[in-house]
């Protein structure tokens, strides 16, 4: 049976599964009912300074994109941070971590950026015996319109000075949160490090417009007729925090730093790849939002099956496994020949192949052989898009074949088995050899 | 044999019971399943639900708009090729045409459900209340169609449409036709037939004259002096005989004279039915009698069918519902005599057949069994009512593929011509595609 068990960053916890902040981690009876679950730890959500509370908006926080039977696939919140006493969350915390010695308890933080306010709220913070903070710089609505949030993790220069005030006021790890609203994830990441953080966290929620509401034109959730831009997040994120994920993870300034993945993390698999694209730990919202906190169980077993099975006993076991396989495009190898084909006792004849590559592709599938319905590839025009197998409804039907000899039918070329990438392909007007 | 009278009766249920009994037979999907079965859809290139669709109704482009939200849209698409995709909808065998050759049937057995998705855009569309179509500029010219049917008024509308005018003679009280008196009750509840009647003659330019019969209260040759075209969709008049002793016996009818009573009952629960019913047949219209039959309080309904489940008419599906109805289907015999006390049917003496080499021939063993009704579903006939002034092909009339008869300016459709399926879907097509050719003869004038 595999050992879930985490220590990141030296914080150690049950499970590499916690929520992230956000409405699940408000409140002392929402992480202790998490707990229960079996989660493995939670960030509490974000505490801003003391003073007069924040107020959210009373009309609707959320918009959401759903797939087929209303399943939700992206969620978009306009909710600003905990707009409880700041007093009441750190007692509420200092308990919950005082009951559940063997969970993470993590606390965001979102103050102005000075020196002064977060001077005044970290021996606060340090007080209930928390595990370590995370720095929220990721929020892009509402508070980035205050100089906090998204608003200071868009300038690498606020990220490394604050992060370097936080190491130097309190002895807890430091984790930055950083937001995908921006153009190189590397940069926030080599300026966390830089400014002393232990690890990073991410992503925050994207910038987003879920839809328009047709009858009175204006962005959903509309409160009082008018809207205002969101933080995406959900399944739909999935694969941009998997990208970012993986630039910090190969980036030769911040690679080994530790990273809290967060980003559509909804089952076991999900999270098992963030693992292997080296995130030490996994956060969860959106799953939690959409079904509770009992989803954990599954993730929890599903991922210890699959470890049991791949023979992994511990998370470093396979950790970071996928990182070295993320490469640049120059470097892929252009003599890997590949060629569709579809399974003709699987194949159901529905002709989405045929559709997709004759209409918006490589005219490489025929729709008829000898007067009947059939769908087959032409090699002599298959460029190994993989378009078909994507919309394709039936798992396994078209498979990319690899064809390691002989001559490529659609160039007339001999297949090589050398590798070769572009770097030095005779095409490249910048190739680093000439190719002989 | 039995002894007493037969016992025929009605009020044998509770009115509840009569309620649940002729309730839908397939309740229609709220909007919330509407938009999960359309989302089955793969929208299949060149679907092979659309080819094998007699209306040719581009199912995927309509079942797509469904799942974007516009039903109606999906219903103008269906109406294109199928003005009575309504009652299409309702009662198409679609488990033996679009829903059999669905990828989904082949991938995992369970099709999308077109039919009923059908009826969820076309019942969205007609609860609007607003004609999908506007009628072109008159042309003036004048059409007579003959029989209200499916295909007489799919003619008509898309006669109309074309700025036609044209006059509907029809033998009947109302329209319809076997919509209106051949479809099992259940699977057209609520009036929908004349409902869609309503629906279909909202385009304007349709006059219905009741009470018209072709070789009685009307000549074609009239028709042809006085209108510039004409289309016949008369359908089937004559039934078969059961040639079985004594089938002239009270107690024996037409499987599709009951169902029309039925039809037509204002109250089903004071139809008389035997306690025991059998049906001869093996078609739908056989199926549509033994199961409202039970449905009406039989006891014991049986079919006779004259040889095994794979020939028989009656779809697979049509034949698993009349046994969870509790019909019995009896395979391989075929009724000899009707058995008669003081010329009142109590039975029937029937033979065990059996096929050899491809030729059905009685093996000569005999059974009786007990009936209080006996209905003969055993197929419909052609009646050459215009005295040979048609040509016809095996019985019925003869047309080609543009729906012309063998006499120029006159067009036929439905089950009155060769080759027909005996299918409304398959009506509606012919009455279509008359018009359109008729249409283009017009505009030729």
């Amino acid at each position: 049976m595999a050992d879930l068990r985490s220590n990141f960053i030296g914080i150690k916890s049950s499970n590499p599964f916690w929520l992230a902040s956000a409405p699940p981690t408000d409140k002392e009876y929402n992480v202790v009912r998490a707990f229960k679950a079996g989660w493995g730890g939670v960030v509490w959500k974000t505490l801003g300074e003391d003073g007069p509370p924040i107020v959210n908006v009373n009309g609707p926080r959320y918009g959401a994109i759903h797939g087929a039977d209303r399943r939700l696939l992206g969620l978009n919140n306009i909710e600003l941070i905990t707009d409880r006493p700041l007093e009441v969350n750190l007692q509420e915390i200092k308990r919950v971590k005082r009951d559940w010695p063997d969970r993470a308890m993590i606390v965001s933080i979102m103050v102005p950026c000075t020196e002064q306010s977060w001077k005044a709220i970290l021996p606060r913070v340090e007080e209930t015996g928390c595990d370590g903070i995370e720095l929220n710089f990721g929020c892009p609505h509402g508070m980035s319109e205050r100089g906090m949030g998204s608003a200071v993790g868009q300038v690498p220069e606020y990220i490394e000075m604050v992060a370097r005030w936080c190491k130097q006021y309190t002895r807890m790890p430091v984790i930055v949160k950083l937001t995908p609203n921006i153009t190189d994830i590397r940069y926030p990441a080599r300026a966390a490090k830089k400014g002393g953080a232990d690890a990073v966290s991410l992503i925050n929620t994207i910038s987003s417009i879920v839809s328009v509401d047709l009858d009175n034109f204006a962005p959903m959730p509309t409160i009082d007729g008018k809207g205002s831009h969101g933080g995406y997040c959900g399944p739909a994120v999935k694969p941009i925090a998997l990208n970012m994920t993986a630039e910090i993870a190969r980036d030769a300034e911040t690679r080994g730093l530790p990273i809290s993945a967060i980003g559509g993390i909804t089952t076991w698999r999900d999270a098992a790849e963030f693992i292997a694209m080296s995130a030490g730990t996994v956060q969860v919202c959106t799953a939690a939002m959409t079904y509770g906190f009992r989803i954990v169980e599954e993730m929890k077993t599903g991922l210890s099956r699959w470890m049991d099975e791949k023979g992994y006993s511990t998370i470093e076991d396979f950790r970071g496994l996928a990182v070295p396989n993320v490469t640049d495009w120059q470097y892929l190898n252009l003599n890997y020949v590949t060629k569709a084909r579809i399974d003709q006792d699987l194949c159901i004849k529905c002709g989405r192949c045929y559709a997709a590559c004759e209409d918006t592709s490589h005219q490489a599938i025929m729709q008829e052989k000898d007067g009947k319905r059939h769908f087959e590839v032409m090699d002599d025009e298959c460029v190994a898009c993989n378009l078909c197998v994507e919309v394709c409804p039936v798992d396994s039907c078209i498979t990319m074949v690899r064809q390691t000899e002989g001559v490529d039918p659609r160039t007339n070329k001999k297949i090589d088995p050398a590798y070769a990438n572009w770097t030095t392909h005779p095409n490249n007007p910048m190739a680093k050899i000439a190719a002989e | 044999m039995a002894e007493k009278k037969p016992d025929i009766a009605g009020k044998r249920l509770s009115v509840a019971e009569y309620q649940v009994n002729f309730a839908d037979l397939h309740p229609p999907l709220d909007h919330h399943e509407a938009l999960v079965e359309s989302d089955r859809c793969y929208f299949c290139h060149d679907a092979p639900c659309m080819q094998a669709c007699p209306t040719s109704i581009d199912i995927p482009m309509f079942i797509r708009q469904i799942q974007t939200g516009h039903a109606k849209s999906a219903a103008k698409t269906i109406f294109d090729q199928n003005i009575f995709g309504g009652m299409c909808a309702r009662v198409c065998p679609t488990e033996t045409l679009c829903e059999e050759v669905c990828v989904r049937e082949i991938a995992e057995g369970k099709p999308v459900k077109i039919g009923l998705l059908q009826r969820y855009a076309t019942d969205e569309a007609m609860a609007e209340g607003v004609h999908p179509y506007v009628r072109a500029a008159a042309t003036g010219k004048k059409v007579a169609v003959v029989g209200a049917g499916p295909a007489g008024l799919a003619c008509a509308h898309r006669l109309a449409v074309h700025g036609h005018d044209v006059t509907v003679f029809e033998a009947r009280e109302k329209a319809g036709g076997l919509n209106e008196y051949g479809i099992a009750a259940y699977k057209s509840v609520d009036d929908f037939a004349q409902k869609e009647v309503d629906f279909i003659l909202a385009i304007g330019g349709i006059r219905i004259e009741h009470g018209k019969r072709l070789g009685e209260t009307l000549s074609l040759a009239d028709l042809q002096k006085n209108y510039d075209a004409v289309f016949l969709g008369i359908g089937l008049q004559g039934v078969n005989a059961l040639g079985a002793k004594d089938e002239d016996a009270d107690g024996i009818s037409d499987a599709v004279d009951y169902i029309a009573e039925l039809r037509q009952a204002k109250d089903v629960s004071a139809l008389p039915v035997g306690r025991r019913v059998v049906v001869i047949g093996g078609g739908m219209t056989a199926v549509d009698a033994a199961v409202q039959s039970k449905l009406l309080g039989a006891e014991d309904v049986t079919i006779l069918y004259r040889r095994g489940p794979a020939q028989m008419k009656a779809s697979g599906f049509e034949q698993q519902l009349a046994q969870i109805k509790g019909v019995k289907i009896k395979h391989w015999v075929a009724p000899r005599q009707v058995l008669a006390e003081d010329g009142k049917a109590i039975g029937l003496r029937c033979e065990y057949m059996r096929e050899a080499s491809g030729t059905l021939t009685g093996t000569g063993e005999t059974f009786d069994i007990a009936a209080d009704m006996i209905f003969k579903a055993i197929g419909q006939t052609y009646v050459d009512v215009l005295g040979g002034q048609l040509a016809l092909e095996a019985g019925r009339i003869k047309v080609d593929s543009l729906k012309r008869t063998s006499v120029s300016g006159i067009w036929a459709g439905g089950d009155c011509v060769a080759g027909g399926k005996d299918l409304t879907v398959a009506s509606v097509d012919d009455g279509r595609r008359a018009a359109e050719n008729i249409h283009q003869f017009l505009k030729s004038l």
